[in-house]
């Protein structure tokens, strides 16, 4: 099975021997004050702006990558920015993508190397085959096989006051470790399992807007073994705008008891 | 305003971590959880079961859970704020929330993640076994105990001693109902009148030696009924403690009501039996007990830490005192019984704490509280102890930053609520936010600067049940719905004069105010107590005047005074009367089974 995270020691090594590229998501400011040596920069919000398959294929070339290179992503956003340009990429065939396993703030305070040098890449051809395997549309939610397992990963107080129906919630901090971005895999299996989750299990994630959280979801399913996933990328912002039917649990003002 | 620059040795609490938990408690809640999902367990069997382990049911759904972590005499250490951080966000709604009695309570959570949250917990020597359900919930302390200046000694190692003797014990497994155990310090700063046992340390001295003991008060607590406890002998010496609350737990567990739910707190068998008939009871089944443990049964005290000294800190202020440092010193702090050092308490809103605010207090603690540990209050808050007096203002400041410097915490500014609505089967209304929303106007009015109101309180509960504890406020509420024609609105009983002290007393009803008129009628009690009361008066022993004896005016005569404001307008005069706090549809009253009793 191939690799959904890579470990600091395998990054480390794949820089060496240059059997791998590093993406950093994150904005070019940030990238540019430092990053991970070779890190190519490809942030996510250039991505959002136009996430149809010619154009993240053009930008991914232009970076060098086509769709056999060996890809690490790192974010500083708990990882769930990372996820959501891995999915993409594994979204048009990328079978070779992983996701670092902690975020640049940890690689950074674990006193790992860090340079704000640019790379030069020449440019490559990325040829998209479209693995819909692991996409979910309104259409998939609004007729669902009985089985499916709808997961909504955003805070607990949004899902209660709206969710799409028939979903489970998951908080995407659920999936985090002390000290990466996602648990170990046996306990994240252990928590999915309390849940009534498979590994045989037909799931979909969504979130709040754009599946960066449930992009992340996707990937904590993924390393437990629950290889029946989907995301539901344009998630809860398009089923609003749509006007489908929300669920909502209801009399109890559940908000009042946030200090936020 | 600038930080200031300080530099702290952080350090291992002297304090030990008390640690009651088991894991495989955690464990055995999960299997059970999905044996229950598949049928195998009745409805009521597994109720029983999630309750004997902290985990209640939620308004109108089974399918999430309130997790009480029980803090045996408010003792909490900064590795566990973390960890109630971390899992606050993980399984519950981003914030935690600060009981009456001591415990840090975890809403919303779905009943199968119950079990990852008790590992969790477990992990940092905490546990919720015995938080809910027909047994010994957490064992009590003040908050002051061990600084309190009128204190005879300190009885924070005998509340945890009694917490370690019961928890999983057999005695306490299926009373006919819960049980309440609280220590004091002193007469000033307790609930001991209120609990179904509760202590209060005194010496006295015999053939030139001192003895020490407690005060021991039997049968008292607030409920639906509320009584005021007995005091059971002039003087029970440290050794009979043990015997004498084995006596009190084995004879309400023969004796208590088992068939009427509503009727089965110890006090009600107190009060149905006689106090005389039920004291002689006590004391002879104490004998009983001394006389028939087959080996030593001891009260397991642990020896006393020792002396407590100041952290090794360098703190120099850079620029001025921050705007506020004054009135906040005034309210929310005092001057301990140790030379040089205070307590302060940690403003809230009823109870409400976020997950980073968690955070920042348990990093405080560590470079502020020379003990090392926080220790719960009981008014929804937290105190911070063995501050020096030097690093008050960076303190300050730093509370600041955290949002956690609100004024008015020992005063009656910051009104107790309930978690009503929010997330309780039984509540009536939202006691909750009316508890936030008084206090944001008493804190824009600067009430809390106001010394003829600082001993009094206001406690909201949101149903009759009175986990608010409103019969003891000088000012109390208890939701109820309120009706005009076919409209509802929601409503409260408002109480006044009660009181938990030395002259305990429970509050008397005058009359119903509808929800969005609380704060007006307080605010017009105010000003009757300003145009009646004598110079010397303060707001609580005035009230207490005005209802013992009908002095300078009558409890008839306040009626009449706050009665104008509480007429219902009619629904299109002002809609927003119809409507609870917090909620923009008209209000109607749901209910589900409550569980205290289950």
């Amino acid at each position: 099975m191939r690799r959904i995270v890579s470990d600091v020691d395998e990054v480390r090594s794949g820089i060496r021997d240059r059997s791998l590229k590093v993406v950093d998501v994150r904005m070019p400011a940030e990238y540019k004050a430092g990053h991970i040596p070779t890190a190519m920069n490809l942030p996510l919000r250039t991505l959002l702006k136009d996430d149809s398959p010619e154009t993240v294929a053009r930008l991914a070339g232009s970076l060098g990558i086509d769709r056999a290179t060996e890809v690490v992503i790192y974010d500083d956003t708990f990882g769930a920015l990372a996820s959501r340009v891995a999915w993409t990429l594994e979204h048009m065939g990328h079978h070779t993508v992983s996701l670092l396993e902690n975020t640049y703030s940890q690689w950074s305070s674990l006193g790992l190397e860090t340079d704000n040098a640019i790379p030069d890449a020449s440019a490559a051809a990325y040829n998209p085959v479209m693995n819909d395997d692991i996409l979910a549309t309104h259409g998939d939610l609004e007729s669902p096989n009985p089985d499916t397992i709808l997961l909504d990963n955003r805070e607990r107080l949004n899902y209660l006051e709206h969710h799409i129906p028939g979903a489970m919630n998951i908080p995407y901090r659920m999936l985090a470790s002390r000290d990466g971005i996602l648990r170990d895999p046996q306990e994240m299996r252990r928590i999915f399992e309390n849940r009534g989750i498979r590994s045989d299990s037909h799931i979909i994630t969504y979130c709040g807007s754009v599946g960066t959280l449930s992009g992340l979801a996707y990937y904590a399913l993924r390393t437990a073994g629950m290889d029946r996933t989907r995301l539901y990328v344009r998630s809860f912002k398009e089923w609003r705008d749509l006007d489908k039917p929300v669920e909502k649990q209801p009399d109890a003002n559940y908000w009042d008891l946030s200090a936020e | 305003m600038s930080r200031p620059q300080t530099t702290h040795a952080r350090r291992e609490s002297p304090v030990p971590v008390m640690n009651l938990a088991r894991m495989e408690e955690a464990d055995a809640f999960a299997q059970t959880v999905k044996e229950f999902r598949q049928g195998k367990y009745p409805e009521d069997m597994f109720r029983r079961y999630r309750l004997q382990h902290g985990a209640y049911g939620t308004r109108m759904t089974s399918d999430y859970a309130m997790i009480r972590i029980k803090m045996p005499a408010g003792q909490v250490h900064p590795s566990q704020l973390e960890r109630i951080a971390d899992l606050s966000e993980q399984f519950s709604i981003n914030s935690a929330h600060i009981s009456t009695r001591e415990s840090i309570q975890l809403h919303w959570v779905v009943l199968e993640d119950v079990s990852e949250v008790l590992r969790g917990l477990a992990e940092v020597g905490l546990t919720s076994r015995e938080a809910c359900g027909n047994a010994i919930r957490n064992v009590m302390c003040s908050p002051t105990a061990g600084v309190c200046p009128a204190e005879v000694f300190d009885a924070t190692p005998y509340a945890q001693a009694t917490a370690r003797f019961f928890i999983r014990n057999p005695l306490n497994q299926n009373l006919p109902r819960k049980f309440k155990f609280t220590y004091s310090c002193c007469e000033q700063h307790g609930m001991a009148r209120i609990a179904d046992i509760g202590l209060i340390p005194q010496t006295r001295t015999v053939d030139g030696r001192t003895q020490r003991g407690f005060r021991v008060f039997v049968g008292g607590g607030l409920g639906n009924k509320s009584y005021v406890a007995h005091q059971l002998e002039d003087f029970t010496p440290e050794e009979n403690i043990l015997y004498t609350s084995i006596a009190v737990v084995r004879l309400f567990d023969r004796l208590g009501n088992r068939k009427n739910l509503a009727r089965n707190r110890l006090r009600y068998l107190v009060n149905q039996m006689g106090w005389d008939k039920f004291r002689n009871l006590v004391l002879k089944e104490r004998d009983v007990v001394r006389a028939t443990q087959s080996v030593v049964v001891k009260m397991p005290v642990e020896p006393p830490i020792p002396e407590i000294t100041r952290r090794v800190h360098i703190s120099h202020r850079t620029g001025e005192t921050p705007a506020g440092y004054a009135r906040w010193l005034k309210s929310n702090t005092f001057a301990q019984k140790q030379d040089g050092y205070h307590t302060v308490f940690v403003g809230l809103e009823a109870g409400d704490i976020t997950s980073t605010q968690l955070r920042a207090l348990s990093e405080i603690i560590q470079e502020y509280s020379s003990e090392g540990t926080g220790r719960i209050g009981f008014n929804q808050n937290i105190a911070m102890r063995y501050i020096h007096e030097d690093d008050l203002i960076p303190l300050y400041s730093r509370l600041l930053e955290a949002g956690l410097a609100k004024s008015g915490a020992l005063t009656m500014a910051t009104p107790i609520g309930c978690s009503g609505t929010t997330s309780c089967n039984l509540a009536l209304t939202n006691s909750h936010r009316l508890a936030k929303e008084i206090q944001r106007e008493f804190l824009s009015r600067d009430l809390d600067n106001d010394d003829a109101l600082r001993t009094s309180s206001i406690k909201i509960s949101g149903c009759p049940n009175s986990c608010g504890q409103h019969g003891i406020a000088t000012i109390g509420f208890y939701g109820g719905g309120g009706r005009m024609g076919h409209d509802m609105y929601p409503s409260y009983m408002l109480s006044l004069g009660g009181r938990a002290d030395a002259e305990a007393v429970l509050g008397q009803n005058i009359l119903r105010v509808p929800a969005k008129r609380v704060i007006p009628v307080i605010l017009r009690i105010i000003e009757i107590f300003r145009e009646r009361a004598q110079p010397r008066d303060d707001l609580k022993s005035w009230i207490h005047r005005v209802v013992m004896n009908g002095d300078d005016t009558t409890i008839p005569e306040i009626r009449n005074m706050l009665s104008p404001l509480t007429t219902p307008p009619t629904m299109d005069e002002d809609p927003d009367f119809y409507a609870d706090f917090g909620s923009d549809s008209s209000y109607h009253t749901k209910t589900g089974r409550g569980e205290c009793a289950a």
